[in-house]
């Protein structure tokens, strides 16, 4: 595992107070993950996968410990600060989508752009740039409504993509799709990943897809209780080739 | 870049629930409608009494005979104690511009085969400075007139207009006023109504002399103008006259004046700035719609950030500031007041011209009354879309993300 560290959390905790009671969703969580890493984070409902991952999203502060995205510590930031790293260095992927229905693709795309003030024209030149990466430039005016579950997460991985980031979160990014469609998801997400040398921490709840990954996390009761590296990570996109009746048959 | 995207967004979220947009707008169209009539009604009406005061004469006193207060005690007819030397004295006076006194009856013009009857006022040259009354055609009756007792007459647009033929000019034809000979010397202009609604242009200017002399036999006159010199010097002058008068009558010790002086001028203030107090309680109670308009934006703005809690979570997601979505919200309040504001304005301009014509009311759209409803719709939204505005920047992202309508 050679070069620069993308993300190091030392001892991180996350302490959610509701009146009385506090629940401890995070308990102290040490990690160190590598540029261009693709990681899956697995583990039982309620076991602090998603506060992990919105805390490495910066959508989230920790209530202790320290994070280090990129060498800086990211963990103090004040809000605006926070929306900037968002802004700049990383992308989302979620597992309903996400897309606004009352715009057309190319402008759900350019969305974050409009943030990072970037002029009209190379908004929609870089928009379509990623549309175009995730195959879908035939339907920058067509509305989210109008395409499928996969499409819509593969407009939603051009999303993530057009600010160039440096590291894409996806919680659970295949939950709402049938296996097939998931494979065709998870082979965008390896192929920006290794194309692109994007770091990718992915949370899922099958064993299936996390052996896509390279590295798996095991989180149980807020603590990390395994972390291996895959042995042998499948390729989505050969898995693909290898079953192209079922394409037919499914489109 | 923000701002027009912020626009844009605005406008998609409008169109995309256009019968709630509109609705919403209707609340601040009528507010900023009723502003703008209300208003309009108030400043007619002001214009038209200051249009009063300006074609009775400025800075203006009138000295009726007799001791009671104002003309009606004075149309008895008991008392006739003002005369042509009393006028002539008060031209004497410090500050005083202008005096015409003024002998009037109603009596029957005839010209040709018509008859016709209007008020005929005996009076001196002064009388048109006073009014600053121009004439039509030919000229006012001169001071040598007056002198001389001509029988000479200016004639009112009214009096020609029902006497002559349409087109012919009257100056040097001969009228009969009550039988005598009267030769035109001048046409005035017309004037229009009275603030009682009298016609000002059915009237007929002779010379006083002619008229105390030839026709009434009188040797008093029924009342004095005085124009002061300005408005200052008005009360100087009223109590000047009031000496002068006591003076000249021989009224000495606690005798009671038999004449008083009125300044109608000061009537007409009055008048004019209780309008201004009603234009101001009328435009109040407009404001008040305009308010209600601006709660009602208020209560779907609140809807809308609701109804887009995923999107503003997602928009904090890809890293829009609070700042960023609180101008968002705010660009669309907004825009929906000031769409609405202008509606409005166009609204109230075509309300107020309805209401002119439905029910005769001089009407007034002042720029200012567009320009205040306007800065007020706009006003409305920043305020009253703040507080949503404020709401949905303030939502914790993941929370908003997670939401579940
Ligand atoms: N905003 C919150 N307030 C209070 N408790 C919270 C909050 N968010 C999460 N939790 C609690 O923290 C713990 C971890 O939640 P988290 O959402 O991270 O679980 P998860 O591993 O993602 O579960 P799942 O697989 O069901 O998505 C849970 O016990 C949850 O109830
Ligand atoms: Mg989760």
């Amino acid at each position: 595992m050679a070069g620069k560290t993308a993300i190091v959390l030392e001892n991180i905790k996350k302490v959610y107070s509701m009146g009385e009671t506090q629940v401890f969703a995070l308990k102290g969580i040490s990690l160190t993950i590598r540029e261009g890493e693709m990681v899956a984070v697995m583990g039982p409902s309620g076991s602090g996968k998603s506060t992990l991952l919105n805390i490495l999203g910066c959508l989230d502060r920790p209530t202790g410990g320290t994070y280090y995205l990129g060498g800086e510590d990211v963990s103090r930031l004040n809000k605006n600060q926070l929306a900037l790293v968002r802004n700049k260095r990383i992308g989302f992927v979620f597992q309903n989508f996400n897309l606004l229905g009352r715009f057309p693709v190319l402008a759900n795309v350019q969305l974050p752009l409009v943030y990072a003030g970037v002029g009209k024209k190379e908004m929609a030149d870089r928009a379509k740039e990623a549309l175009d990466w995730v195959g879908l430039s035939k339907y920058a005016d067509h509305y989210p409504g109008q395409l499928s579950g996969g499409q819509q997460q593969r407009v939603a991985i051009a999303r993530a993509l057009v600010n160039n980031p440096s590291l894409i979160l996806a919680d659970e990014p295949t939950g709402a799709l049938d296996s097939r469609t998931s494979i065709e998801i998870i082979s965008v997400i390896q192929k920006l990943n290794i194309e692109k040398g994007i770091t990718v921490v992915m949370v899922t709840h099958e064993k299936d897809i996390a052996l896509y990954c390279r590295r798996l996390i095991n989180v149980k009761d807020g603590r990390v209780l395994g972390d291996t590296p895959v042995s042998n990570p499948r390729n989505a996109a050969e898995d693909l080739a290898a079953i192209p009746e079922e394409r037919e048959a499914l489109s | 870049m923000n701002f027009i995207h912020n626009l844009e967004v605005a406008i998609n979220g409008l169109r995309a629930n256009k019968m709630r947009s509109f609705l919403t707008m209707l609340g601040i169209i009528i507010g900023v409608a009723a502003v703008i009539i209300m208003i309009s009604v108030g400043q007619g009406a002001s214009k038209k009494i200051a249009g009063q005061i300006a074609s009775m004469g400025s800075n203006l006193l009138i000295v009726f005979p007799g001791a009671g207060q104002g003309p009606v005690r004075g149309a008895s007819g008991s008392v006739n104690t003002l005369t042509l030397e009393d006028a002539e004295a008060i031209a004497g006076l410090s500050m005083v511009a202008h005096v015409a006194p003024e002998l009037s009856t109603n009596a029957t013009i005839g010209y040709a085969s018509q008859t016709w009857t209007a008020q005929v006022v005996g009076t001196t040259p002064e009388m048109q400075m006073i009014k600053d009354w121009p004439v039509s055609a030919g000229s006012f009756f001169t001071g040598d007139d007056v002198r001389s007792a001509a029988m000479v007459a200016v004639l009112g647009k009214t009096v020609v207009d029902n006497l002559y033929l349409p087109g012919t000019n009257p100056v040097g034809s001969t009228i009969r006023i009550n039988r005598l000979p009267f030769t035109v010397v001048g046409v005035l202009a017309p004037k229009g109504a009275s603030l009682t609604g009298q016609d000002q242009d059915n009237v007929v200017y002779i010379p006083v002399s002619a008229a105390q002399k030839r026709l009434m036999g009188v040797n008093y006159v029924r009342l004095i103008n005085v124009q002061a010199e300005t408005p200052e010097s008005m009360n100087f002058v009223q109590s000047s006259i009031e000496n002068l008068l006591r003076q000249r009558h021989r009224l000495v010790g606690t005798s009671s004046d038999d004449f008083n002086v009125r300044n109608l001028t000061s009537v007409l203030e009055t008048a004019e700035s209780t309008t201004a107090v009603m234009t101001l309680l009328l435009a109040s109670v407009a404001a008040v719609s305009l308010l209600v308009g601006g709660i009602g934006t208020m209560n779907i703005m609140l809807v809308s950030v609701t109804e887009r809690t995923r999107e503003i979570g997602l928009r904090m997601a890809v890293g829009a500031t609070e700042s960023n979505i609180r101008n968002q919200f705010l660009v669309e309040s907004l825009v929906l007041c000031l769409i609405g504001g202008i509606a409005g304005i166009l609204v109230g301009i075509a309300g107020s011209k309805i209401i002119s014509k439905a029910f005769g009311w001089p009407t007034f759209v002042t720029v200012s009354s567009i320009l205040l409803s306007a800065g007020f719709s706009a006003a409305v939204g920043i305020f009253f879309g703040y507080y949503p505005a404020k709401k949905a920047a303030g939502l914790d992202p993941i929370e908003a993300l997670r939401f579940e309508r």
